[in-house]
C-alpha cells in the first residue's frame, strides 16, 4: 500500500520537485492493454496514475481523449473493470486515483462507487463536471472512505469560489491552465501561473496540479516551476498507438522535467 | 383577438411560486453540474436574468420584439376537420407555426438575444436538432448583429438541409457534428466545449428547456407567453377553459410554455407526447420520460436514456428535434408529482397525424408538433364529444419535406399522402 496524496505531495516537495501525474482512459486500448500501458508510465516514473472513465458524452475533452473513449466503450469497457485496473495499478506501486464525469458515478450509486474503489486502493477522485455546490453526498461519501476530493478551479474561477472550493479539497486541487478542452498543445498557457498563484494566496498546504496541454519535458519543466502536480494527458493517449516502450519513454522524458530546474523566468 | 395577449407578458418574467429554488432545483431535478470553468458565465447569466426580469426597459423591448418582429400573438385555430378524426372532441391549434422563422423557437432566442447584449457579448453559439433553433438564433443573430456559430448533428444537417441552408443565409456559421451519435446530444456537447473555450466573448443561446440553472428558467419564461395567449384566447373562443393541453417533449420547451399558462388550472390535464420512433419495444425512441432514469446530462439531473453504467443511450426519432436523450428538469418534477402525464407517440403515429392535419385543414405541421397531434387524436377519443383540446403547433413542416417526399412516396404521381407501407 501506498501513502495518501496529501503525504506523499509533502515528500515531493521536500524533495524540491513536482509529481507528475498520467491520465489514460481506462480500457483503452483494451482492457488488457490499458494495465499493460499504466504499467508502463509506472516504469518511466509516474508519480501518480489518473484512470479515466470513459463516457458517452465527454463535454470537457477534446478530440483525442472522445476518441479513446469511445474505442474504449465499444470494445467493452464496464464500469465493473474499473475496480480491477485500480487494483493493477495499486499493487504495481502506482498511486491510482480515479478522474470521471459524475453520472457514471451516480448511476453506479455514490456510496457503492467510494466504498469499491477505496477497496481496490484508490486514492482519491477527479471530478471534472461535479463543483462542490452539487457535491453534498460526494462529500460525506469521500470522507466516509477516506478517498481524497480533487476539484478543478480555473482561470474564470472568483476568488470566493476558490476559497469554498479549497475549503473541501483534499489531496491536490486540479488547476486548468487554459480555457478549453483536453488536447496536447505547443505552448502552457500564461493563465496557468496567475491562476496557481491565486489559488496560493488562500493556502499553504494544498498542493496544485496542473493540467491541460502538456506533452513535452520542457514544458513539465516550465510547469513544474510553479506546479506541485505536472498532470499530462492527451499526449499519453496519443502515444499508446506508437507502443509501450513508447509511453515509458515520454513519462521518463516528463518525470526529468519535473525533477529540472527551470531556465529563470525572464 | 384577446387583447391581453401582448399585454399580460411582463408577469411571465416574475419571480412565483414556480420557480426553482435557489439552487435552481425543480424538487429533485435541475442543479448546475457543469465544470467550474462555466460557473462563472452561468452565474453571470443569472445575474444578469434577476436584474432583467424585473426591468422594465428590458421588458418593454422583449414585448416590442415579440410583437412586431415574430408576430404574436400567434393564432388560436380551431381545426374542426381534423377534430372528426378525434372522437368528436373539439380541438384548437396554437399557432406556433406562424410565427416568423416558423416555430415558437424565437421567443427564446428574442430574450436571449436581447440578454446576450446586456451582458456586452458580441457572438452566440447554439445547438440545433431540426435546425428550428439553430435558424431563430441565426435570425436574431443577423437582426441583432451579433457573430453566430451553430452546431448541428451531421445526420441533421442531410436530413433537414434546407435549414442548413437557411442558417448560412443569415450569415451563421453552420459546423456539422461528426462525434457521437451526430444528433443534437452531440451537437450539445460540442456547443459546451466551444462555450469553454469562448466564454468571455460568447453566450451560449441553448435552444430547450433543459441544461444547467438557470437555462430552464430563462428558456421557460420566455416561452410562457404561449400559455399564456393560448388560455385567454381559448376562453375568448370556446368560453372555457380546456380539458386537455398536448405538445410535444424532445427538450420541452414548447410544452413547459404552453404547460404554463395552464398549470395553475388543476382541471386542465397536461400532456407531453414523447417520440417513440419505431416502437419503445423496439429500443429506438427518444422517451427520457417515459422509459428514463434520473441522472445527470448537460448541467441538470433529469430522467435520462442510461444504461446501467451511466452511458447516455443513443436516442431515435424520426423527428430531428425530438431526438433527445434527456428532458428538461422541470418535466421530471411535473411527472413525478402528477401535474402532467406523459406518453409516446411512435413514428408511424406521428407521420399519420402529419398527413391528416395536411388534408383535412391545410396545415403542415412540423412531425415534431405532429407527435402532439396524434396524442390529441386518442385524447379526443378518449373525453369523446364534450371535450376540448388545445394543442400545441409548435412549428411548420416545410423543412420536413425530404422526410415526409420519402415516407409518403410524393414524387410518384398517385401518391396522396398515404403511408409509404400500407
Amino acid at each position: 500500500m501506498t501513502d495518501g496524496l496529501a503525504d506523499f505531495l509533502k515528500g515531493t516537495k521536500a524533495e524540491g520537485r513536482a509529481a507528475l501525474a498520467g491520465y489514460l482512459p481506462a480500457g483503452y486500448p483494451s482492457i488488457e492493454g490499458s494495465r499493460e500501458a499504466f504499467a508502463a508510465l509506472i516504469d518511466g516514473g509516474c508519480d501518480i496514475l489518473e484512470i479515466g472513465v470513459p463516457f458517452s458524452d465527454p463535454v470537457l475533452d477534446g478530440p483525442t481523449i472522445q476518441a479513446a473513449s469511445g474505442t474504449a466503450l465499444s470494445t467493452g469497457f464496464r464500469l465493473r473493470d474499473l475496480f480491477g485496473l485500480v487494483e493493477s495499478v495499486s499493487s504495481a506501486g502506482g498511486r491510482a486515483v480515479v478522474m470521471t464525469y459524475w453520472n457514471p458515478v451516480y448511476a453506479y450509486g455514490v456510496d457503492r462507487f467510494a466504498r469499491d474503489l477505496a477497496a481496490a486502493g484508490g486514492l482519491g477522485v477527479i471530478t471534472p463536471d461535479l463543483v462542490p455546490d452539487e457535491a453534498d453526498d460526494w462529500l460525506a461519501t469521500s470522507t466516509e472512505h477516506n478517498l481524497d476530493r480533487i476539484f478543478l478551479l480555473a482561470p474564470s474561477s472568483t476568488e470566493e469560489r476558490i476559497v469554498s472550493t479549497l475549503d473541501v479539497s483534499s489531496g491536490f486541487v486540479y488547476a486548468t491552465s487554459v480555457m478549453g478542452v483536453t488536447g496536447a498543445r505547443d505552448a502552457v498557457s500564461s493563465a496557468a501561473p496567475t491562476l496557481v498563484s491565486r489559488i496560493r494566496e488562500h493556502t499553504s498546504d494544498l498542493a496544485v496540479g496542473v493540467g491541460l496541454g502538456i506533452r513535452s519535458g520542457a514544458q513539465a519543466a516550465e510547469t513544474a516551476s510553479f506546479a506541485d502536480v505536472v498532470i499530462v494527458g492527451s499526449a499519453f493517449v496519443s502515444k499508446v498507438a506508437d507502443g509501450l516502450p513508447a509511453l515509458t519513454a515520454l513519462a521518463s522524458e516528463l518525470a526529468d522535467g519535473v525533477r529540472t530546474s527551470p531556465a529563470p523566468v525572464a | 383577438m384577446t387583447e391581453q395577449a401582448g399585454e399580460s407578458d411582463p408577469t411571465a418574467q416574475q419571480p412565483d411560486e414556480h420557480d426553482p429554488d435557489a439552487r435552481g432545483y425543480f424538487g429533485d431535478y435541475g442543479g448546475r453540474f457543469m465544470p467550474e470553468a462555466l460557473i462563472a458565465a452561468i452565474d453571470e447569466l443569472s445575474a444578469e436574468y434577476d436584474k432583467a426580469r424585473i426591468d422594465p426597459d428590458f421588458l418593454g423591448e422583449f414585448n416590442r420584439l415579440l410583437r412586431d418582429y415574430a408576430g404574436r400573438p400567434s393564432l388560436l385555430t380551431e381545426a374542426k376537420r381534423f377534430s372528426r378524426h378525434a372522437g368528436g372532441a373539439r380541438i384548437f391549434l396554437k399557432r406556433e407555426d406562424l410565427n416568423h422563422t416558423g416555430s415558437h423557437k424565437i421567443n427564446n432566442v428574442l430574450g436571449q438575444g436581447l440578454l446576450t447584449k446586456r451582458m456586452g457579448k458580441a457572438r452566440v453559439i447554439a445547438e440545433t436538432g431540426a435546425g428550428q433553433h439553430g435558424v431563430a438564433t441565426a435570425t436574431i443573430a443577423a437582426m441583432m448583429g451579433l457573430d453566430c456559430t451553430i452546431y448541428m448533428g451531421e445526420v441533421d444537417t442531410e436530413r433537414q438541409s434546407l435549414n442548413v441552408a437557411r442558417m448560412r443565409l443569415l450569415g451563421a456559421e453552420v459546423i456539422p457534428v461528426k462525434s457521437g451519435s451526430r444528433t443534437l446530444k452531440d451537437a450539445i456537447n460540442e456547443a459546451l466545449r466551444d462555450w469553454v473555450t469562448n466564454v468571455d466573448s460568447t453566450h451560449y443561446v441553448l435552444g430547450t428547456a433543459a441544461g444547467a440553472h438557470p437555462f430552464p428558467l430563462i428558456v421557460r419564461n420566455f416561452h410562457k407567453i404561449i400559455g399564456i395567449e393560448a388560455r385567454a384566447q381559448i376562453l375568448d373562443q370556446a368560453g372555457r377553459l380546456p380539458d386537455a393541453v398536448a405538445a410535444c417533449v424532445g427538450g420541452g420547451s414548447n410544452a413547459i410554455g404552453i404547460f404554463y399558462g395552464f398549470i395553475d388550472d388543476p382541471a386542465v390535464r397536461l400532456y407531453g407526447f414523447e417520440p417513440g420512433g419505431k416502437g419503445i419495444e423496439t429500443g429506438e425512441h427518444g422517451a427520457a420520460l417515459g422509459e428514463g432514469t434520473p441522472g445527470l446530462l448537460h448541467g441538470s439531473r433529469s430522467y435520462l436514456l442510461q444504461d446501467e453504467d451511466g452511458q447516455i443511450a443513443e436516442a431515435y426519432s424520426i423527428s430531428a428535434g425530438l431526438d433527445y436523450p434527456g428532458v428538461g428538469p422541470e418535466h421530471s418534477q411535473l411527472k413525478d408529482s402528477g401535474r402532467a402525464e406523459y406518453r409516446s407517440i411512435t413514428d408511424a403515429e406521428a407521420m399519420d397525424a402529419f398527413a391528416l392535419l395536411s388534408r383535412t385543414e391545410g396545415i403542415i405541421p412540423a412531425i415534431e408538433s405532429s407527435h402532439a397531434l396524434a396524442g390529441a387524436i386518442k385524447l379526443g377519443t378518449e373525453l369523446g364529444e364534450d371535450g376540448l383540446i388545445v394543442v400545441s403547433l409548435s412549428g411548420r413542416g416545410d423543412k420536413d419535406m425530404g422526410t415526409a417526399t420519402e415516407w409518403f412516396n410524393l414524387n410518384s404521381p398517385d401518391a396522396a399522402a398515404s403511408r409509404k407501407d400500407s
